[in-house]
């Protein structure tokens, strides 16, 4: 079990029944539990959908796309079932938000699902979970269990005359499958390699039906949107970008820990005063912002406001809240291998882009870490890089891409100190000389 | 080739939720494999007829997740991550106190096949780093001696 954190400037929205013995269903209905569904109930589908889209709420998956948006792609009339699917495969590095979720707040999620589908007409959905998580699995069993033998789930819910049938599914190890088009092909029981789009999900998705695919956390927040309504949710955060987000600290901070933190908040707020600063006295060397994929931000580029355009104008991604912290004493050559150590591990080898590149980049830091860099490996790298962007069916191939261009790009000296030869400047502090203090 | 009752009632149920038998395949090859340890050809044999599959689609499956494995392991399979974040706080140095103290190397068993040791990828346990997964409990902000506890912990479970 993970612990849980809090900090002052936390604004509990989806982290609200957090610690509150949520699981138990007579305790999430006394939070005000399933009342949202039954709101949902009694509003037009398309003022559903109208209520997220103005809410602002955007993908917390990390694409970032708006969520009301999303739904109102799926047509009104289809001759296949629509289906709703919540994507639980977290295996974004740096992210361990909707493991959380799950753990004190599954109903929430069960309650995404189903005023998704009542906005865009579905009567089914699948809640995904990663096979690793498999104490939350057990979780969502029995929550959904549960929610059946109250009639909130099945035929006739709360004596509406309409029936929502939610179930769970679970994974097997691979990240991968944290991509939309992927999760569907793993939910079909195959091999997670990337479909082609167009056509998108919303049209064209699980056995041939209209999908809608939303993260944990993007459904567990609409009961609130629904409940406290679309005004209140958008002025939490920044223009366009609604709401809070659970940002998960990691790495060289006195404090990690998943904390809610509104949208736009700052990120030199957040890792001095909400994550206690750098531990051992030690200076900033970078910060990851959103999850092992986004490119990293220099010391001097972290007074910025984390929403999803603020970063995207700062060159990096908002991403899926991941925000790992690496002090001076951090090696950026061996931190980009560690990087591409996972993409080449998890690249499906569906496209030759991806697949050949990870494994090359992978090779060549392996190299350069050890001393056997070449001047010319640096830009090579690079160049390797820039021709994976967007030459893939899936954005693997980007998400091993983009970090490694900006560690090279904002790094360049650090590499070039290890070629040639020479040993790593900073193998002589190994980790656990450089641990902050451990519980 | 018998499964437990709890397996059983899972797997009819699980064909109930979708259209098609195959989408029940992953969840169910995971816990088959938890039933005996691994995927033995008979376990796959046994899976592969009952979704009119061939064994070929299943190993094809099989071989992508990478959760699932058709080699036997220790009884405590102990997966060390040492992903970023797990790196950044001694999740490397972890996984060398353990390939030490329990003498094999990543993907090796203990010849008394009690303990497994794996080098695996992040696992989402980020803010509580370094973490370990053995089989699927977590344990979080490990250091060598916390780490030498619970291995610990873990021999006396099979001793009483």
């Amino acid at each position: 079990m993970a612990s849980l954190v809090s900090h002052p400037d936390e604004i509990r929205v989806v982290s609200r029944r957090f610690g509150q013995g949520a699981t138990n269903l007579d305790r999430y209905l006394e939070l005000d539990g399933y009342k949202a569904v039954q709101k949902a109930l009694s509003m037009q589908p398309d003022d559903i959908v109208d209520v997220v889209k103005s809410s602002g709420l955007r993908g917390r998956g990390g694409a970032g796309f708006n969520t009301g948006l999303k739904w109102s792609f799926v047509p009104k009339q289809s001759p296949k079932p629509k289906y709703i699917l919540c994507n639980g495969d977290e295996s974004e590095p740096g992210t361990c938000k909707d493991r959380l979720i799950f753990e004190h707040d599954p109903h929430a999620v069960i309650e995404g699902v189903i005023i998704a589908g009542l906005a865009v007409g579905s009567t089914t959905g699948y809640i995904y979970i990663r096979g690793e998580y498999r104490y939350l699995s057990e979780i969502m069993q029995k929550s959904l269990a549960d929610a059946y033998a109250r009639g909130l789930l099945g035929k006739n819910i709360f004596g509406s005359g309409r029936d929502f049938d939610v179930y769970w599914h679970g994974g097997a190890g691979a990240y991968e499958v944290g991509e939309e088009s992927a999760l569907m092909e793993s939910l079909e029981g195959k091999r997670g390699i990337p479909r082609i789009r167009p056509p998108f999900p919303a049209v064209v998705g699980l056995w041939g039906g209209p999908t809608v695919i939303n993260n944990a956390e993007t459904l567990a927040s609409i009961p609130h949107i629904i409940l406290g309504g679309a005004e209140w949710f958008a002025n939490l955060g920044t223009p366009k970008n609604g709401g809070t987000r659970l940002f998960c600290l990691s790495g060289h901070v006195e404090r990690p820990g998943v904390y809610e933190l509104p949208m736009g908040y700052n990120l030199k707020k957040m890792i001095y005063d909400v994550g206690g600063g750098i531990p051992n006295g030690r200076g900033l060397k970078g910060v990851v912002p959103g999850g092992s994929s986004t490119p990293i931000l220099t010391a001097d580029e972290i007074d910025v406001a984390m929403d999803f355009d603020t970063l995207m104008k700062a060159g990096s991604m908002l991403g899926s809240g991941g925000v790992v912290v690496l002090d001076e004493t951090t090696c950026i050559v061996k931190f980009a291998l560690r990087t591409m150590k996972f993409y080449q591990h998890e690249s499906c080898g569906w496209c030759i882009p991806c697949r050949e590149g990870t494994d090359w980049l992978k090779k060549t830091l392996i190299r350069f870490h050890a001393g056997g860099g070449l001047k010319k490996d640096i830009d090579n790298m690079y160049y390797l890089s820039e021709n994976m962007l967007g030459r893939t069916f899936c954005p693997l191939g980007d998400a091993a891409a983009m970090p490694t261009m900006a560690f090279i790009k904002k790094f360049r000296k650090e590499f070039e100190d290890h070629l040639e030869g020479r040993p790593c400047p900073f193998e002589e502090l190994g980790a656990v000389e450089q641990l902050p203090v451990m519980a | 080739m018998r499964f437990s009752d709890q397996f059983e009632s899972r797997f009819s149920e699980m064909l109930t939720h979708y259209p098609t038998k195959r989408s029940v395949l992953v969840p169910t090859l995971l816990y088959a494999q938890d039933e005996v340890g691994y995927l033995s050809d008979e376990i796959i044999a046994e899976i592969a007829g009952r979704l009119d599959l061939t064994e070929l689609e299943v190993r094809n499956v099989i071989s992508y997740y990478s959760m699932l494995t058709t080699k036997p392991r220790g009884k405590f399979n102990v997966q060390v991550c040492t992903n970023i974040a797990c790196m950044l706080r001694g999740g490397e140095e972890l996984l060398e106190h353990c390939e030490q103290k329990l003498g094999v190397g990543n993907k090796g068993t203990t010849s008394d096949g009690l303990f497994s040791l794996e080098e695996v990828e992040c696992i989402g346990a980020c803010s509580w780093a370094p973490a370990v997964q053995v089989n699927y409990d977590f344990h979080e902000n490990l250091t060598p001696e916390t780490m030498d506890g619970l291995l610990e912990e873990y021999r006396r479970k099979t001793t009483h």
